[in-house]
Formats: C-alpha cells, structure tokens, sequence
C-alpha cells in the first residue's frame, strides 16, 4: 500500500439504507443480471464501493460478497477506495498516446506528485487512466469530472489544475 | 401518438420535412455530440439560445455530428430559398456573429466550410431538393465537393448532423420506420433474411461475419431469442459507434427491430460502454419516444409482434466487446470468454439463442431494406460489399469520421479526405484494427479497404479506427503500447494469452529502455506466434498482430533501438536527446520560456543551447519551435 491510499482509508460513510433500496429495489427489481449497474449506481452515489453497501447489496440479490467482489475487482470503473473530490481521467487510446498523451500523463503525475490510481493525501484529486473516451479528434484528451479539455498540451496543465478545488 | 402504418409514418414524415427544409425562419443547428461538446458546441447553444429566447425569426437546435471534428463546433445555418450554410469552429463568442453574418448575406468567408449541395439523405428520393432552385453563394465550396467529404458515401451516417437525435419525428422525415414497418407488414422472416444475405453486409464489428448468415443460423435455433446489440466500441481511436448512437440512435432501433422481426425475438439489449454518457442517454430517449409511438413493446402496430430493449452499461472491459464475454457481463458476470464449441447464435446470453451485432451493422439493415439488395451489394468490392465508417484521426489534418464505399485506397482516405500529415511531417504508417490490427506502411498505401486486402499485408478491417503515425511516432513504442494495453485488458484466464504477452511486453519494455539484445526480435516473433496459436479468444489470438507487422514493415527501426541504441522518433527517452541546431535556431527565446526545468538559455537573436543535465525530454520544446531548429539525436 503507497502513502496516499493509506491515509485515504478512512471510515466508511454513513451508508444509508433507504437510499441503497431505492437503487437495488426501485431502479434495477433486485435482479442480479444487473449487478454491474447496480455497482455503478452505488459507486456514482458514494464516489466508490463502500464494503458495507456490498454487503448489503449481497444479501438483496441473493448474491455471495465474494463474487460481488470478483467482479468488482474485475472491471476497471470499480473503486473499493474512496477516490478524491475531482477525478482525473487521461486518455491513453492509441489516438491519444501518438499525440503525446503520455508525457501529459508525465506532466499530470509530476505535479500532483501521485501515479495512476493513486488520490493526492489532501483528497484532491484522483487520477485515472482511461483508453479513448471517443474524443479522439481532440487528443491528447484529458476529463476532470464532467469538463473535457482536448488538444491539452503538457504546458496547460497546471493551469487547468488550478482551476479545481 | 400511436403509429400503425405506413400512412402514419408518412403523415408525420410531411409535416415534418418541411421544418427540416423549409423551416419559415432562421434555422440553426449546433452539432452536439460529446466531442463537438468538448469543442464548445454546448457554450455555444446556450449562448444562442438565450439571445433569440422568444425570436420568432431564429430557431436554435441540436443535431448529431457531421463528422469534421477538426472543424468543431459545426454550426448549419438555413433558411427558406436561402443557401444552407456550414460554419466552422463556431465557439461560444462567435455564435452571435455566425447567426447575424448568415442573416445579412454572408461575409465571413473564413468562417465557412461551404454551403449544402443536397442536404437529403439517400432515401428520400421522394423529395424535392429544397435547395436545388436556391441561387447559390459564388466563392463558396460546396460542402459536397470539399475534400473531406467528396468521396464520401453516407449509408450508415445518413442522418449524423442532419437531424435532432432526441425527436423521432425528424428520423420519420428522413423516411426512418418504413423499412421496418414495411417489413413487418409484407414481408416473410425468411424474405429479410434473405436480403440481407443478398446484400452481402459483414459484420461492422471487427470480425466481417456475413450478416445474413448469422441472423439465419439463429433462426434456426429454439428457444427465446435475444437480439444483442454491441456498443461496447473498445477499440481505443475509434468512436463511429459513438457517434451514430448520439447522432442518430433510431437507425440502431430500427436496425434492431428489423432483426427481431427476421429473427423472431422478443428481447432486445443494447450493451454500450460506461465511458460514453451521452449515448446513453440518447438511446434512452430515443426508446422511449419509440415506445410511445407503438414502435417498440407489445403487439406492435397491431400485427402481434412484441418486442423490447433494454440498455446496460459496460465497465470499462476491452474483453467485453468479445461475443461470449460480452453476453456474460450481460448477465452481471465477470466477463471472461468461454470457448465457442457452441456458438451464441445457438447458446449464448441466458444460454439462448443470441444474435449479435454491431451498432453501425445494424445502422446499416434499414437502407438494405428500402433500396434493395442489389443497390448495396453494388457498393464496394467483391468481397466487401457497402460502405464502412472509419475514425481517421492521429496525425492527420483532418481529423474526423469518413464514410468511404469499400474498394476505395487507403491513400485517398489519408491524404485526400484526411488532407495528409500535419506540420510538413513526413508520413509513416496508418494504423487500422486497433489492438488487433496492424501497421500498414507507405508502400501499401494504394491498397483498397476490403477485409481480404487488409488481410493479406497483416492487419485487418477492425471496427474503423484508422490512426495515422508520422516520423515523430516510435514503431516500436507502438508495439509496446499495444502490449501494455492487451496485458491490462487481458481476462487471464488462458496461459499463452496472460503469460506471452507478458512477457512480449517485457521484451519490448527492454527494448525502448534500451536494454535490448540481438536475438529478441527473433524471440518476439516465436512467441507471436504461440500467442496466435493457443489463445482461447480473439483477444488473445490477435494480440500480436501490432508487433508482427512493425516487424515485418519497420524492422530498422527495432535494429537501431537494440543494435544503435537509438530511438529514431525521439519517443524512447532512454534513447535520443534533443539538441538544438544552431545553424536553424533563430534565437526566438520562445523554447526557453516554455521549458519547465529552465533548461534553455541563450541571448535573444543567438543560437540558444539546451542543459542536457536539467532537460527530461518532456518534447515542449520541440513543439514550441516553429522553425524547426530542435532536433533529435
Ligand atoms: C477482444 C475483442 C473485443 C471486441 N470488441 C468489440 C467491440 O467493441 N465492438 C464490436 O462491435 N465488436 C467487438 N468485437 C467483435 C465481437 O466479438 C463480435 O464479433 C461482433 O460484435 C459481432 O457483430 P458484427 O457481426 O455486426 O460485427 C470484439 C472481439 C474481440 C475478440
Ligand atoms: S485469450 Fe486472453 S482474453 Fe481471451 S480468454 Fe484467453 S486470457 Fe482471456
Ligand atoms: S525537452 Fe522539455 S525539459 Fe528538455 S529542454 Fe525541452 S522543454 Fe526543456
Ligand atoms: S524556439 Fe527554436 S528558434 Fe526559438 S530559440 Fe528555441 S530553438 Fe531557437
Ligand atoms: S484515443 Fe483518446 S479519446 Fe480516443
Ligand atoms: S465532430 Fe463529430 S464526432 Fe466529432
């Protein structure tokens, strides 16, 4: 485990149930062939997995924790680790990566002093990798949250940074 | 509203193809998919929108994307017995000017891509070109005739740009529906199938399995049959999928609804990744408004044919665009292949009979049908009959989503629709197929799109994405980034597909670090071709065709990375420094203002010199120079 999801684990928030019924039960009929949009639901609700929502979650649709787990772990969009406030997601798609994505990578990494998967210890930002997010036209492309910036140059990134508290 | 036949689909077809030809006012329509979003093209909307709120005169709309993402934001302007007018790059401060240039005669020539020849798609053969006796602007291309879209041929695309994708009543004015309400109404299961056979259409997905066939062979199979839709566009450079499910997401349905009827199938799933919100959103529209209209859901224009789709959202696997995967995620399973002894036409999601396809193969079935076999297989070459969309985008002017008819080279997609490399680079390869595909150098440039001829010189057709690489793109770091990408993505489950590209990728680490041995290339190639051989699914067995090919086409470039140790590219940066040519260097200081590590010193006017100590080759300077005085070494 690095420095920066040590101090990350932290306590799990207040789960509340009623809110975790309305997904399983009202959005998705406690069907277990939805388990992947139920997890999306729940990750979307708590920015990621919490353990006792999966527990939860299991009991619901009668489904084991471990597999929950399994396929948690298998698809990439999962976190079973809080994530920080802003997510920032770089593309590495091929478009992406001959347009010089990698050294804004490089540059993202340097001044947020963080890797891949990593979240900054203030909790500021998480970074993630992501292969093409169908913007390739405007690569190298770099997504923070919701707002897209395309045509990035590994000299615009601390400015753009900046801009996110 | 309920629609029953053909007669109410064409009542709304003519109520509606007036606002989209002669709308009695300004017209303008902002392209709005997510990257011309990206570009500003919501800025931009909203602007206009809130500055003729209440006008009678201005309408402010949104359509799909026309494809010149370059050009991003797209604006269309219109207005009856006036020339249509494309305006590009129209950001948010220049909207209003846009509107009011268009309004007062149109001036701002630099502003404009050109002016619409025909803005019909190619079915309404029934309706009058609405511009066809508008007096058009002299010194104004028209868009039809631009290089980019010249020898385009929009099939799958038809309505991209054209129309609202969140109002199915546009999709009916461009004659959406009356394939399928057609062919629900007059024409036997097998008599489709039978045009589709005919048409000669393959599989858009990657693979180019005859469609026909595929939808004939699950017929064929009891139980209850599942129509699968896969959206799932992994191939990292290629967004056509996207583009048509945010551009036009009715031809998806259609195409779906078409396959259920031949078929016989009650369920539909569209299986779309998670990273492509927008999609999403607009399918879910764009089902809903079909089912309100009795399009989709139970006895369906009164015939006793039901049928429903559900959408589900992917998770960020590559694997899952693989067929028995993507049935498994389906079902909230991990999604690992299994071994296809049994095929999923016969036994696939739920363990039932499944046809899957492709977005831009199912975009395709409605057109098949309205205009025949024979038209469509009159399209492209023997074997590769139609149209295929493909992304073309990397180093290229002209970045964005080109319908060409199959047969075309891939020298007129590049350098005559894509207008070349950029920067007077020199052009060194186009990548097609993604991670399963290859690297085709200049010297088979002529060579037509067709899935034989892509074949041949060691890639394939792919989903579409067509990545253009020029002198600055390391062919061995593009192996290497394939590799890297296929052992993340890997399920694991087999051992040539999890340990061989392991350790192929180990090699080609070594290589780029400049720590390779004579001998290795020899090595990748023998453990290329176990990796083929043994893997359980095409994500395994595909793997190393990006390594393959640049050895075969770009082997210096591997001998001088082991043997030089130099990275010829200037991408390896173990292998290359940068130096500046003092003959070149202008002393315009600019390089040294923008190194991060302050570097670059030099008096202004004089050559300037980099600190090869403090440089770590992060390549500012070497984009920053305009007079291409920083060279690789
Ligand atoms: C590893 C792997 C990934 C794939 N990804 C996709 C994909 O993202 N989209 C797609 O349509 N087909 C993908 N395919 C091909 C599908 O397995 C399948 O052949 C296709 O969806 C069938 O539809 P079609 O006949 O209309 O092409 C992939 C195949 C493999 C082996
Ligand atoms: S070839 Fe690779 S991805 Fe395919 S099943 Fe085997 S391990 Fe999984
Ligand atoms: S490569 Fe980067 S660090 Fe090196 S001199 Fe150029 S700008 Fe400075
Ligand atoms: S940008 Fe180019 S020309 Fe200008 S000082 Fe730097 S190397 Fe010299
Ligand atoms: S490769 Fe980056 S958005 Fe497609
Ligand atoms: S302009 Fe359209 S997809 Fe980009």
């Amino acid at each position: 485990m690095n420095e920066a999801s040590e101090i990350q684990t932290r306590q799990d928030p207040e789960i509340d149930f009623r809110q975790l019924d309305d997904i399983i039960e009202g959005q998705f009929g406690n069907d277990k062939e939805n388990l992947i949009m139920i997890l999306q639901a729940i990750q979307k609700q708590y920015n990621y997995l919490p353990k006792p929502a999966l527990t939860y979650l299991a009991a619901k649709i009668k489904v084991p924790v471990s597999k929950i787990y399994g396929v948690a772990t298998f698809y990439a969009t999962f976190s079973l680790e809080p994530r920080g406030r802003n997510i920032v997601s770089i593309c590495l798609g091929t478009a992406c990566h001959v347009r010089g994505g990698d050294r804004v990578r490089e540059r993202i990494c340097e001044t947020l002093n963080i890797t891949d998967g990593q979240t900054t210890p203030d909790g500021r930002f998480t970074l993630e990798t992501v292969r093409c997010i169908g913007c390739c036209s405007l690569g190298p492309v770099v997504k923070i949250n919701d707002d897209m910036y395309g045509r990035i140059g590994s000299d615009e990134v601390e400015k753009v940074l900046n801009q996110y508290e | 509203m309920k629609i029953e036949s053909i007669q109410d689909l064409e009542k709304i077809k003519q109520q509606y193809s007036s606002g989209l030809y002669n709308p009695g006012v300004v017209k303008v329509n902002v392209g709005m998919a997510s990257c011309g979003i990206a570009a500003g093209a919501q800025a931009a909307y909203d602007k206009a929108a809130a500055a003729f709120e209440g006008d009678k005169d201005v309408l402010i709309c949104q359509t799909g994307c026309i494809g010149f993402c370059e050009a991003e934001p797209l604006v269309e302007i219109f207005a009856d017995g006036k020339p249509r007018v494309m305006y590009k790059n129209i950001t948010e401060d220049r909207i209003l000017d846009a509107i009011e240039d268009y309004r007062n005669g149109v001036s701002r020539k630099k502003w404009i891509l050109g002016q619409l020849r025909d803005p019909r798609c190619l079915l309404e053969d029934d309706v009058d070109n609405p511009v066809d006796k508008v007096e058009p602007y002299e010194d104004i291309p028209f868009l039809e005739e631009v290089p980019f879209y010249k020898n385009q041929v929009k099939v799958a695309l038809r309505n991209c740009g054209y129309i609202d994708p969140d109002c199915i009543e546009q999709y009916i004015a461009r004659k959406g529906y009356f394939a399928f309400l057609d062919a629900l109404k007059n024409k036997e299961p097998g008599q489709i199938i039978d045009i589709v056979k005919a048409s000669g259409l393959r599989g858009r997905g990657g693979g180019g399995f005859p469609t026909g066939i595929k939808w004939a062979t699950c017929a064929k199979h009891e139980g209850e049959r599942y129509i699968i839709c896969n959206a799932d566009e992994g191939d990292p450079g290629a967004y056509m999928d996207r583009s048509i499910l945010e551009g036009d997401p009715h031809s998806v349905l259609e195409g779906m609804l078409i396959a259920a009827f031949a078929i016989g199938s009650r369920q539909g799933f569209i299986y779309v990744r998670n990273e492509y919100p927008l999609a999403v959103k607009r399918l879910m529209t764009a089902i809903k408004q079909a089912e309100s209209c009795g399009l989709l859901g139970d006895d369906i224009a009164g015939t006793g044919f039901s049928f429903n789709i559900k959408i589900s959202t992917g998770a960020g696997a590559f694997v899952c665009g693989e067929s028995t995967a993507l049935m498994a995620s389906l079902e909230g399973q991990v999604g690992r292949p299994r071994a296809k002894y049994v095929h999923t036409v016969e036994k696939g999601f739920r363990n039932s009979p499944s046809n899957l396809n492709n977005v831009e193969t199912y975009a395709n079935v409605p057109p098949i049908l309205l205009k025949g076999a024979d038209w469509y297989s009159g399209l492209g070459t023997e074997h590769s009959k139609g149209t295929k969309v493909f992304s073309l985008v990397g180093k290229v002017k002209n970045t964005g989503l080109v319908e060409v008819p199959m047969g075309i080279s891939l020298k007129e997609i590049v350098f005559s629709i894509g207008g070349g490399v950029p920067k007077k680079k020199k052009f060194k390869a186009v990548q097609t197929g993604g991670p399963s595909g290859g690297c085709i150098p200049e010297k088979y440039m002529d060579l037509p799109v067709d899935y034989q001829r892509l074949a041949e010189v060691g890639s394939i057709m792919g989903s579409g994405g067509m990545i253009v690489m020029d002198q600055d793109t390391c062919m061995v770091d593009v192996a290497r980034y394939f590799l890297d990408f296929l052992k993340e993505e890997s399920c694991g489950q087999c051992n040539p597909c999890r340990e061989g590209i392991k350790q192929m990728l180990d090699i080609l680490t070594r290589i780029c670090q400049g720590e390779g041995q004579e001998g290795d290339i020899e090595l990748l190639e023998e453990l290329g071709s176990m990796v083929q051989k043994f893997s359980l699914c095409g994500l395994g067995t595909s793997a190393p065709n990006p390594v393959l090919t640049t050895i075969l086409y770009f082997r210096q470039e591997y001998e001088s990375h082991i043997r030089d140790k130099k990275c010829p590219a200037g991408v390896c940066k173990k292998l290359f420094h940068y130096e500046i040519d003092s003959e070149a260097c202008t002393g315009c200081h600019v390089c040294a203002r923008k190194c991060p590590q302050e570097a670059i010193s030099g008096e202004k006017k004089k050559p300037h010199v980099i600190d090869q100590e403090k440089c770590i080759k992060c390549g500012i300077c070497y984009d920053a120079c305009k007079f291409n005085a920083i060279a690789i070494r």
